[in-house]
């Protein structure tokens, strides 16, 4: 190795120009490898080679297919959007909707009740009327039997009066005129009543 | 012990050069421009990558993608902005041209960064011609959009009529120095930062000979790495600025007043 690279060292760049070669005798490089012109022409064509290589891959399978899957989904983007916008449209509707019948439910609900109230309160006033009728009806059948029973209370008394008069009367030694008896209390039960 | 010593001084000679020799792949012939080399082998991985990554990646074109699809895809969606933000939609004509460039440099630049790997762009003849293809296409399209109105590119017609002339004549010279500085700018790029971690790599086996190598060793292997994270940097930005320069180039031809 020692030798070799000596060797190197003490190679003139006459001796590589005439040469022609960019690699030393060690097998190390010459100066800058990338400006020996030697391997220019290999460097160019696998470059070239490669290029097509790279070009043809891209413009017919890569760019293509990522061009399609970039717009497939802008696409779907889109399209969810809108969708999510008819959705929400349409929760919006069922909403609305829904708040609707819950109106109209109250108030059915509230015009059965008033209903069944009016129809209790029609049945309640039929069964006071019915029971003010009877009570009425029972009150004047009272009434009656009471205006019975004073009317012979009365007429008792008037003649309880008349006899007790007559024997008093009587008792008293006097000869018991039983029309004046009667007139007089008659007369005397007109005046206290 | 005195061939050792002799060894410590034969594996402190600095080869960071050797890396970028194109050598045969079978045998030691001479390189004639067919024959398998080095060159052919990586440019080959290179093709293989941008296949597994493309094509293999995009294999299930599915709507919710997959990693490597998601890969694919960003490095679609990065070149076709870079094209339509920089040249307008007419450029989108030329979106494929473009992207062979784009995945051609990316990948050779990653792979050249794997240990022992032969870095293909790291070579004068590999960008110059990339430069040439750009070069030539561009001048070729804009003649064939604007004919003669594409010379109207070197007449700043916004500059005081007396300063156009030598504007022109820089502008021409620019325009004749573009392939240079973007050849030059990868291949320098490339080569430097290669070359720079082959000779860090010289000094870390110093451990093995001496006693300094107790310090340099560690040193070196950490410089090792930095660079390293460095190079996969510099690998994704040469590629990008390649790209994006030949989209500015592109630019020019479509439109070229000023």
């Amino acid at each position: 190795m020692a030798t070799e690279n000596s060797v190197a060292e003490h190679v003139s760049p006459a001796d590589i120009e005439a040469a022609g070669r960019c690699v030393g005798p060690d097998g190390g490089a010459i100066g800058m490898p990338q400006l020996c012109f030697d391997w220019f022409p290999n460097q160019i064509f696998w470059l070239l080679v490669t290029l097509v290589a790279i070009y043809f891959v891209l413009s017919r399978i890569a760019l293509p297919r990522i061009a399609a899957v970039l717009a497939e989904r802008s696409g779907t983007i889109t399209n969810d959007i809108a969708a999510a916008e008819e959705f929400k449209m349409k929760a919006a509707e069922a909403e609305k909707a829904y708040e609707k019948a819950l109106a109209d439910a109250r108030a059915e609900a509230q015009a059965i009740a008033a209903d069944a109230k009016a129809e209790v309160q029609k049945e309640v006033d039929a069964a006071i009327a019915k029971a003010d009728a009877e009570i009425a009806a029972r009150t004047s059948e009272a009434e009656a039997k009471i205006a019975e029973i004073r009317e012979g209370a009365l007429a008792s008394a008037e003649e309880v009066a008349k006899d007790t008069a007559g024997e008093i009367v009587a008792a008293l030694g006097g000869k018991a005129d039983a029309k004046a008896v009667n007139a007089a209390v008659e007369a005397r039960l007109k005046g206290a009543s | 012990m005195a061939t050792e010593a002799h060894g410590a001084e034969d594996s402190l000679a600095f080869h960071p050069m050797d890396q970028f020799m194109v050598k045969p792949l079978f045998g030691d012939g001479a390189v004639a421009w067919y024959t398998p080399t080095n060159v052919t082998l990586w440019m080959a991985l290179t093709v293989l990558c941008v296949i597994l990554l493309l094509v293999i990646g995009t294999r299930r074109r599915a709507v919710i993608p997959t990693r490597s699809q998601s890969i694919a895809e960003m490095a679609y969606g990065l070149v076709h902005k870079m094209i339509e933000d920089v040249c307008g939609k007419d450029g989108l004509k030329y979106f494929p041209y473009i992207m062979t460039l784009f995945m051609f440099i990316l990948l050779a630049n990653m792979l050249g960064l794997l240990p022992y790997a032969f870095t293909t762009t790291s070579h004068l003849a590999v960008t110059v011609v990339l430069a040439l293809f750009v070069f030539i296409s561009v001048t070729v399209i804009g003649f064939v959009k604007n004919g003669a109105h594409f010379l109207e590119l070197f007449w700043v017609s916004s500059a005081p009529l007396a300063l156009r002339p030598i504007l022109a004549l820089i502008e021409v010279i620019s325009y004749f120095v573009r392939p240079v500085s973007h050849s030059i700018r990868l291949m320098g790029n490339m080569m430097a930062g290669h070359a720079v971690i082959k000779v860090f790599a010289a000094f870390a086996p110093l451990i093995l000979f001496s006693a300094v190598g107790i310090a340099v060793t560690p040193l070196s292997i950490l410089a090792i790495t930095a660079i390293y994270a460095l190079e996969l940097l510099v690998a994704f930005i040469q590629a990008y600025v390649f790209t994006i320069l030949t989209c500015v180039y592109l630019k020019d031809a479509l439109h070229p007043s000023h």
